[in-house]
């Protein structure tokens, strides 16, 4: 009846029933809090089923910093693991759970903080930076996060029932084969990966046609901020690379399921083909999350240097460039699979190339700053960190690209904390400057900025004392994914410090966490009337904030690279002339795309326990839900122009308030 | 002012920190090499760090000048906010790291096949050949030469080339021993090579560096390199084991343990090492595997790891 699910699956040991316990009451705490509240139709109708890209964006937002939550905790796990297992001490942690622990933290901070903080800061930007009033598909939009968000569920279902895969992130055969891994903590990983890996394909395509298609008239490409640019190569990125795991998750599902031998050591499988294939996904991936991160540092060092970009071809060529070229270097990953010394020089090298155009955007970005009059507010602080922390960890990345050096770091720690130096020092504080600099244009409201420089310091200091410490441990020949180590290895002082690290990161989080309670508390201090306050030169800074549902009252005609900036020193800007108001054509709520998710997850869950009458369940109510869907004429409707003008009206009072 | 003397202080601090790494570096493995590939991947490493601080140490500084110069209360310096294009300063940054990529994918391309782990040492002396099997959670040494086996333990003499056959019958590990050469996979069914040579006696530390579940904390091993003497002292002393590596003792030994003790085989069955690769391959024309059925049941694994 209920598959391989029984009784025994839920959590016995001490730290994992309490994570199950936490969660379920979290959850019964929002249940309670909504029916108390009585804000269940407002939930329905104003969140689950909206097609606002900035509703949208805002829940994945909000889900990718629950997601850091909970992977940060991971983390912290760890590190106190490793701080105290050394010699005759085992920890606190048995060997099982920790290397459940690791892989849940490289799952969740990739696949589920990373990526739905980039869909997030995309869906809150994209649009409004081009001049568009939505994403081109508003209804894939809301599908491809709640597929994101059942496929995190499908993750942190995995703490109360069951188990979590223990196979490390990218889950390489045989380990992750059925026979050397028999429960169902693969199949989780399996599933949660292909529900949101679907909607991230799904994203990307909807992403970039919006981009080819919905610019304003005068946005040429060479106009598009670079911002744009780098979430068009982003999401390019995403379309060709995406299918490839989805491929390869598949193949590794059938191999369990169905006795399949795609990656089998035995009856000609080879664990080589999906360790080729899952980096051919996952090295272009690292670039899909960063690339964006360079987009929002562009756009800061020239707000807050208060001067136009430093070498804006340079910049798009050097994205464009390291779009094509990380695609073929995936496999530096694997130097260490005796490939010979010709296929690991060609990858070497064209990884080493890579260093090319970033060098180039790192001093564009000096060069921006250079002879501008900079405004220190966090985003710009974030910046300073970013060009710090990232320039040493592409040194360090250049050093891992030469194969013969490589045979010295692979999975060490040295390695370990190479890729920590590139995604926190790149990918994080990208995404955190992004999420302060945007943060008022969404909320109509300003984030405490003594609390946001506090979080700045500890992150930064936090960092360095942390990774610091894995660095020497590398050279010294830790590797990764150990639990416990002999105390002769004198390996514990430094990793006691790593954990002192780690703690003080958690510090960052702490301010950050009490930055956006006490602003929203202080909101009527904070607010911005403006619509720009930042002195901002790209669009959707000539919004008011928030700005009202179609964004965009008249579509504004394009005519320079840094357009707000030109209309807000140009009289004669097109921006300035009277509106004529017309009719806005806007697409309905749809509750589908949250109930084909829940079909898919319910699907899911039925794969993960082998419980064949709810997998049928699942698919009969998804084929449903899209049949549904398929047959609804009644997707859009018009604004009349009479309650634009109102709104508007209303907006520019507000605006003349203050 | 003040800045600029805290800058001075953090570069000063950083100073030291190197140094203090160099000197510490007796116990950085790979900066401690006994052997003639490790030393000549520290230095590429050394290489490679030097060529990039051409790069790095100049962004660094400008970060901090820049920061420092053009913060908005500082009038004094120069405002441009036009400026965003100058041909001169693009095409240095364009080809200076060029110059350098190129230079160290010359070395790159050199030592890839020069420190190719496949590529036999060159030596006067003749070498000694040892196969090597990552089985769940230890590692298996056969000599085939000698006739003898070990667990968790290889010795061998100093400045004589090892030629190291590897192979698994557990999910992939790596295998590596930081002060004599870089590391290279153990897979189930194939077979990778690595030549090692210890230029100075000692036992040095050996592991795999590659998860392979939840045994993996304890798949540790001792590289001893020792004088020709007593290394043939050591061959006979394993001569003497009471045990044999029979096809049936190694079945035994292929079950899940983790942290096993050094062990001693005085022979070992022929084409053993062999037959565990072909385990994997299927014969022709039969569409059937010769995997044994005591390779891994879950069953098995489950009841080992609580018995340990």
């Amino acid at each position: 009846m209920f598959g391989k699910l029984s009784l025994s699956a839920f959590p016995h040991e001490p730290i994992q029933a309490g994570g199950a316990v936490s969660i379920i009451l979290a959850m019964l705490a929002v249940i309670v809090a909504l029916t108390y509240l009585k804000r269940w139709t407002w939930l329905w109708k104003e969140w689950i089923t909206t097609t606002d890209h900035k509703k949208i964006g805002i829940m994945y937002v909000i889900a990718a910093l629950i997601m850091l939550l909970r992977g940060f905790g991971d983390a912290i796990m760890m590190r106190a693991q490793l701080a105290l297992s050394a010699g005759a001490n085992h920890g606190f942690l048995s060997p099982d759970h920790y290397n459940q622990i690791f892989t849940a933290h490289g799952v969740i901070m990739i696949f589920f903080m990373a990526m739905p903080l980039m869909f997030g800061l995309f869906n809150l930007v994209i649009p409004l930076q081009i001049g568009a009033r939505d994403v081109a598909y508003p209804f894939l939009n809301s599908l491809s996060f709640w597929l994101f968000v059942m496929g995190a569920m499908l993750v942190n279902f995995s703490l109360i029932v069951g188990e979590f895969a223990a196979v490390g992130w990218l889950a390489y055969p045989p380990l992750s084969e059925v026979n050397y891994s028999p429960g169902v903590g693969v199949d989780y990983y399996i599933w949660a990966l292909q529900i949101s890996g679907v909607g991230s394909l799904i994203s990307g395509i909807n992403f970039f046609v919006t981009i080819i298609k919905m610019r304003c008239p005068g946005m040429t490409l060479m106009k598009m901020p670079v911002f744009i640019w780098s979430a068009l190569c982003t999401n390019i990125l995403v379309m060709m690379v995406f299918p490839v795991l989805t491929v390869t998750l598949s193949l590794l599902f059938l191999d369990r399921y169905f006795g399949f031998h795609f990656f089998t050591s035995d009856l000609g499988g080879n664990a080589m083909m999906y360790i080729n294939m899952i980096w051919i996904w996952g090295h272009p991936e690292v670039y899909i999350l960063v690339l964006p991160a360079f987009g929002i540092f562009s756009e800061i060092a020239s707000t807050f240097a208060q001067k136009k970009l430093f070498g804006y071809k340079s910049m798009v060529w050097a994205i464009a460039v390291i779009t094509i070229l990380s695609m073929i270097v995936w496999a530096h990953h694997f130097f260490t699979m005796g490939a010979g010394g010709n296929v690991n020089a060609v990858f070497g090298i064209t990884t080493m190339i890579i260093s090319v155009p970033t060098g180039v955007k790192i001093f564009n970005w000096l060069f921006t700053l250079f002879r501008g009059r900079l405004i220190f507010k966090t985003p710009l602080l974030w910046l300073v960190g970013f060009l710090l922390t990232f320039t040493l960890g592409g040194m360090t990345g250049v050093m891992l690209s030469v194969p013969a050096a490589d045979f010295q770091f692979h999975n060490s720690m040295f390695l370990v904390a190479h890729f920590h130096n590139t995604i926190i020092g790149g990918v994080v504080f990208g995404y955190f400057a992004g999420f302060i600099y945007w943060f008022p244009k969404v909320m109509g409201f300003k984030l405490d900025e003594r609390l946001g420089k506090a979080a700045f310091a500890h992150w930064i200091v936090g960092f360095f004392v942390t990774f610091t410490p894995l660095y020497i441990l590398g050279l010294m020949g830790m590797t990764r994914r150990l639990s416990h180590y002999d105390a002769s290895t004198g390996w514990q002082s430094l990793l006691v410090v790593s954990l002192v690290g780690a703690l003080i990161i958690g510090g960052g989080v702490a301010c950050q966490l009490v930055q956006i309670a006490y602003s929203f508390w202080k909101r009527k201090e904070l607010v911005d009337h403006t619509g720009d306050p930042w002195n901002g030169r790209t669009l959707e800074w000539s919004l008011p904030s928030p700005p009202p549902f179609y964004n965009f009252a008249r579509i504004p005609t394009v005519t320079s690279r840094d357009d707000f900036w030109e209309q807000k020193n140009n009289p004669d800007h097109p921006g300035h002339k009277k509106i004529v108001y017309e009719d806005i054509h806007m697409p309905k709520n749809s509750g589908l795309g949250f109930m084909i998710s829940v079909a898919v997850f319910v699907c899911g869950f039925g794969l993960v326990w082998h419980i064949t009458w709810l997998i049928g369940l699942g698919l009969l109510a998804l084929f449903m839900f899209i049949f549904m869907r398929s047959f609804d004429e009644h997707t859009d409707y018009y604004v009349p122009a009479e309650e634009v003008l109102r709104i508007e009206n209303q907006l520019l009072k507000r605006k003349g308030e203050c | 002012m003040k800045n600029l003397k805290s800058m001075k202080k953090i570069f000063l601090s950083n100073i030291v920190l190197f140094s203090f790494l160099f000197l510490s570096s007796c116990k950085l493995a790979v900066f401690d090499p006994r052997g003639i590939i490790a030393s000549q991947q520290r230095d590429l490493i050394l290489t490679s760090l030097w060529l990039m601080l051409v790069v790095v140490i100049p962004v660094l500084v400008m970060t901090f000048v820049f920061s420092y110069k053009y913060r908005a209360s500082n009038t004094k310096a120069k405002y441009d906010p036009n400026f965003e294009h100058n041909n001169v300063l693009e095409v240095i940054w364009w080809t200076v790291p060029i110059i350098i990529i190129a230079i160290l994918a010359t070395i790159t391309w050199k030592t890839s096949h020069s420190l190719d782990p496949y590529r036999p040492l060159e030596s006067k002396v003749r070498p000694i050949e040892v196969q090597v099997v990552a089985l769940n959670w230890k590692w298996l040494f056969i000599y085939p030469e000698q006739g003898i086996a070990s667990v968790n333990f290889l010795q061998f003499p100093v400045n004589v080339p090892v030629n190291l056959k590897i192979t698994a019958e557990a999910p992939m590990n790596s295998f590596w021993i930081p002060k004599l050469a870089g590391q290279i996979y153990a897979m189930e069914g194939m077979q990778t090579l690595l030549h090692i040579m210890a230029d100075t006696p000692g036992s040095y530390d050996g592991l795999s560096s590659n998860f392979s579940g939840e045994g993996f904390n304890g798949m540790k091993f001792i590289a001893k390199a020792s004088s020709p003497l007593e290394f043939n002292e050591w061959v006979a002393e394993a001569k003497r084991s009471l045990q044999s590596l029979s096809q049936e003792r190694y079945g035994e030994l292929v079950r899940p343990s983790s942290y096993d003790k050094v062990q001693y085989f005085s022979s070992v069955e022929e084409g053993l090492f062999v037959g565990i690769m072909m385990r994997f391959v299927m014969p022709v024309g039969t569409g059937e595997s010769c995997h044994q059925p005591h390779s891994l049941s879950p069953s098995q694994s489950e009841s080992e790891l609580d018995s340990h």
